[in-house]
């Protein structure tokens, strides 16, 4: 099949909706993460298409940019949490960092 | 069948799959191993769409520096052979049928727009003048010297002597996500310190 637009639509529909199952479903911190990454490319597909397809020029490729390192930023602190909660509970279970519950 | 539309099946079927794979897959190390298989072949289709340097810039930062720290953690955070953290079939099924219906929805959505339409309107509404070709705008993919002028603050592609308007680059937006990643890794470093396990 030719590149296309909607091409290009479809497979960030895929890729954002595989990650939001997957941050939806995991119970492991870490594999919620990956979704999370999952989402973010999704996204970063369809603002480069836009910016190849349409009169936009290379704006859409600079904020994918963007959203490529403070996904980079994203995932460092996110994964020091991780380290941090692992540390105290010994699991990596979201379902139990149930402190904060009232 | 040229070339162009071969790498563009190749480069779909394995990031649908690979995007596929890491939902299904129950082991975190093989999650990562098809989430590199789909952010690589998602840099391939960047390439595809002329914009090589944000192709780069995936391959370098994420497939190889954020999917090392993922994997990492991985290592850091393993807790016992005998220790299973899995959902429960119901929820699959029920997450993975609201996905499904979430994926027509989006899908409907982008399919039911003209997409050629809505360009020139925009294009017309906005009074900006479609990027000239002077520095080969996406064209055949020299996009390196165009971004990083906009990131310094020029933009040498929008033409702004001609059409008066004056376009303003990327000078503070480049400037604020480099202090916040700065402040990010300090912040991590901090957190992350080693310090004594609390006895359990």
């Amino acid at each position: 099949m030719q590149p296309s637009l909607s091409g290009y639509l479809l497979i960030g529909a895929v890729l954002f909706t595989c990650g939001v199952v997957c941050m939806a479903t995991r119970r492991n911190a870490i594999g919620v993460l990956m979704g999370v990454e999952l989402v973010l490319n999704g996204a970063n597909v369809n603002l480069v298409a836009f910016s190849r397809y349409t009169t936009l020029g290379i704006d859409g490729q600079i904020y994918s940019l963007f959203i490529i390192v403070l996904a980079a930023a994203e995932a460092a602190l996110a994964l020091a949490i991780a380290l941090n909660f692992y540390n105290n509970h010994l699991t990596i279970d979201v379902d139990k960092a149930s402190s904060l519950k009232g | 069948m040229n070339g162009e539309a071969v790498f563009f099946t190749l480069f779909t079927v394995s990031a649908c799959l690979g995007a596929l794979a890491v939902v299904v897959s129950q082991n975190v190390v093989r999650m990562a191993f098809w989430l590199i298989i789909c952010l690589g072949s998602t840099a391939g289709l960047f390439f595809l769409a002329d914009a090589d340097f944000v192709g780069a810039v995936q391959l370098l930062i994420y497939v190889g520096g954020t999917l090392v720290l993922l994997v990492f953690a991985v290592m850091l955070t393993s807790s016992g052979p005998y220790v299973k953290i899995e959902t429960s079939p119901g929820e699959v099924i029920l997450a993975g049928m609201i996905g499904l219906l979430f994926l027509f929805m989006v899908i409907a959505a982008q399919t039911g727009i003209d997409w050629e339409g809505t360009g020139s309107r925009i294009a017309e509404a906005s009074e900006i003048d479609p990027p000239d070709g002077t520095f080969d705008t996406g064209a055949e993919g020299h996009t390196l010297r165009p971004i990083g002028m906009s990131l310094l603050g020029l933009r040498p592609d929008r033409g702004a002597a001609a059409s008066g308007t004056l376009f303003t680059g990327y000078l503070l937006p480049f400037e604020i996500v480099s202090v916040h990643l700065l402040v990010v890794l300090v912040g991590a470093a901090y957190l992350a310190r080693a310090k004594r396990r609390r006895e359990a």
